[in-house]
């Protein structure tokens, strides 16, 4: 149990917390305020006037075909992304807790990817799968395949979940390395003098035994998902085509900025503010629970 | 039911040999302990009878086959971790079962042999717990039911009592050797504590840096040591050795001359245990007391002898009141009670 600290008065506790508090609110309750409030407004098209419309920007994007079927996009792309990235790392990582010579250089290589900013490895994978001169596809038109991600939209999809999930699998595997290692040996040695053969051990030990790394995992993904993959969709896809790859944060920037729909732009920011709040609150939730044993 | 041999057994972890060439035969029914200082190689052993380390060269015999190259799981063994391993996101019931599921024993069979377990252990209470709602003593049982469920042909103790405290480490002890009685299953028990090793072994096996010291029931250990280090490590307070140098029939420790019943010629240890020495105004070894220690059944007094460096310890039965504090007393022996090792080899003379 920590230890609680009293403080005598008022000044030395605020004065404490002032920083943090400063922080947060110029860059959380200022812009969100701001959202909330613009969400609630029609700018005119030029910017100089707006009109009190309640919850008419809303309403709006209910009814939008675009705006749902950008939700579908969103759900499809994180959850691919999540599992894929989420997949591979685990995969790896088993591989990694297994190795002894090299481990070194097998991790460091693995982590790599990580240190890539997600707009330059959004512009390298555009380059690899560029239908003009990319390497990859012009393997592909070898093979017969006639790959053109500014066509098709599913080429596309499959394109941003490749880089997303590139940059991802690092974060993963550090993550279910630690959790990996984390297992004593001694137990995986009893369930193997159990006559527990390798995957039955991962089945009913290993797996159970990292789920709340998993599920920590989990929501971490998904909020990467949702939020943090804009640099790459900007750089391969700009959302295209015909908004096959529009996840909403994508929407909140295609339409507040190069829309000029600043009310109905708000108006997603606040919707996007409301579902992260609930992934935050389950996050939190679980993992009070469940992460001592 | 199972005998083992072992025959030449080696071992090394690189350029690290741990076990450097070992040979025992361990009848059916065989309680065996093997004890010895960290890193001498015992849990290494341990380890390869179980296939949980490979050996370098050698073979590993159980019930005349040869097991070297089988799975862990094809051995019939059972083995007490000693931090108990237990899964710790499954229940008590679901712990000592799981073995048993693998091997797709039907789940009525499961159920009475992990209830008959529990019964024996006094964990029929406990099986719908999970390990960290146990104590200790109860973690310890749940990983010897887990053992005795399976019916193994072997049990494997690496150092099983050495994470509960002193009493409960003393109860346990009792309880493993009476349920061994009871099961009468073939076991191999590592530990570092000679106390546990001399209450529980049928045979002791005394290891020290990859070599067997001695391999004997346990008085014959404490009785007879083979070795200076068996003669070291067994007995507490320890042996008091002392330089000297034999001719004849005549030892040469410092200033004194101490008779001996063996005829050898040059430099000896001499070893005495404390218990073995008394206080005697016609005893030949001269010696100041240093300091005193009361343990309550005994005292011990630590003393320097006469124009010597060397210290000895000499264990007298019940509390001595009267204050010997850097007085000069002398110390006589029971003949047949010394131990001579000779410098060379260190072995065993007399």
């Amino acid at each position: 149990m920590e230890k609680k600290v009293f403080f005598r008065g008022w000044f030395l506790p605020i004065l404490l917390i002032l920083p943090q508090l400063i922080i947060s609110i110029i860059f959380f309750f200022y812009p969100a305020g701001q959202a909330i409030s613009n969400s609630l407004y029609l700018p005119d098209p030029f910017g100089l006037s707006s009109e009190f419309v309640g919850l008419e920007n809303f309403i709006f994007l209910f009814n939008d075909s675009y705006y749902l079927s950008s939700f579908v996009t969103t759900i499809f792309f994180s959850t691919s992304v999540s599992v894929l990235s989420m997949g591979l790392g685990l995969y790896f990582a088993l591989l990694a807790d297994r190795i002894f010579k090299g481990a070194g250089v097998y991790k460091t290589l693995l982590i790599w990817p990580y240190a890539v900013a997600p707009a330059v490895a959004g512009v390298l994978w555009m380059f690899l799968f560029s239908s003009r001169i990319g390497l990859v596809s012009w393997y592909l038109g070898l093979l017969g395949y006639d790959w053109n991600h500014a066509l098709n939209s599913n080429e596309a999809m499959g394109l941003v979940v490749l880089a997303s999930t590139w940059g991802r699998i690092s974060y993963n595997f550090l993550f279910f390395l630690a959790g990996l290692q984390a297992i004593p040996k001694s137990i995986i040695e009893a369930a193997a003098i159990d006559g527990a053969s390798f995957w039955k051990r991962f089945r009913t030990i290993v797996f159970p035994l990292l789920s709340p790394i998993t599920f920590f995992l989990l929501v971490v993904n998904i909020v990467y998902a949702f939020f943090e993959t804009f640099g790459v969709i900007h750089t391969i896809t700009s959302g295209g085509p015909e908004q096959a790859t529009t996840t909403l944060v994508y929407k909140v920037y295609s339409d507040g900025f190069v829309g000029q729909d600043l009310g109905s732009s708000a108006a997603q920011s606040v919707i996007l503010l409301v579902v992260v709040g609930l992934l935050t609150v389950i996050q939190f939730k679980y993992i009070e629970r469940k992460v001592h044993y | 039911m199972a005998k083992i041999n072992l025959n030449n057994i080696k071992k090394s972890f690189g350029k690290n040999t741990v076990i450097q060439d070992l040979s025992v035969d361990i009848n059916d029914g065989e309680l065996i302990v093997i004890v010895g200082p960290s890193g001498c190689g015992k849990s290494t052993l341990l380890r390869m009878i179980a296939g949980l380390e490979e050996v370098n060269s050698g073979d590993i015999i159980i019930n005349n086959k040869n097991v070297n190259n089988l799975e862990p799981m094809e051995r019939n063994i059972a083995m007490v971790f000693q931090n108990y391993a237990l899964y710790p996101h499954m229940t008590v019931f679901e712990n000592m079962s799981y073995g048993l599921k693998i091997q797709k024993t039907p789940k009525d069979e499961i159920n009475s042999r992990v209830k008959e377990a529990a019964e024996i252990l006094e964990l029929s209470e406990l099986l719908e717990r999970k390990p960290n709602q146990l104590s200790g003593g109860q973690r310890q049982r749940v990983a010897m039911g887990r053992a005795i469920v399976r019916k193994p042909d072997v049990f494997l103790f690496d150092e099983p009592l050495s994470n509960l405290d002193a009493k409960l480490r003393v109860q346990m002890r009792l309880e493993i050797k009476k349920l061994q009685r009871k099961l009468n299953v073939t076991s191999l028990y590592v530990t570092h504590d000679q106390v546990e090793a001399m209450t529980l072994a049928d045979k002791m096996i005394v290891m020290n840096e990859g070599n067997v010291e001695h391999i004997g029931t346990p008085l014959d250990v404490y009785q007879q040591p083979k070795s200076l280090f068996t003669a070291q490590f067994i007995g507490s307070p320890a042996m008091n050795i002392l330089k000297g140098t034999a001719d004849g029939n005549e030892i040469k420790i410092g200033d004194f001359k101490i008779k001996s019943e063996n005829s050898y010629s040059g430099e000896v240890n001499f070893g005495i245990r404390p218990e073995h020495l008394s206080i005697d105004d016609n005893g030949p070894i001269k010696a100041t007391v240093e300091f005193i220690e009361l343990i309550g059944s005994n005292t011990l007094i630590h003393c320097r002898i006469k124009n010597s460096n060397e210290v000895i310890v000499v264990s007298i039965p019940g509390i001595i009141q009267e204050n010997l504090s850097r007085k000069e007393i002398k110390l006589n022996f029971d003949q047949s009670k010394i131990h001579l090792f000779n410098t060379k080899d260190n072995s065993r003379i007399n």
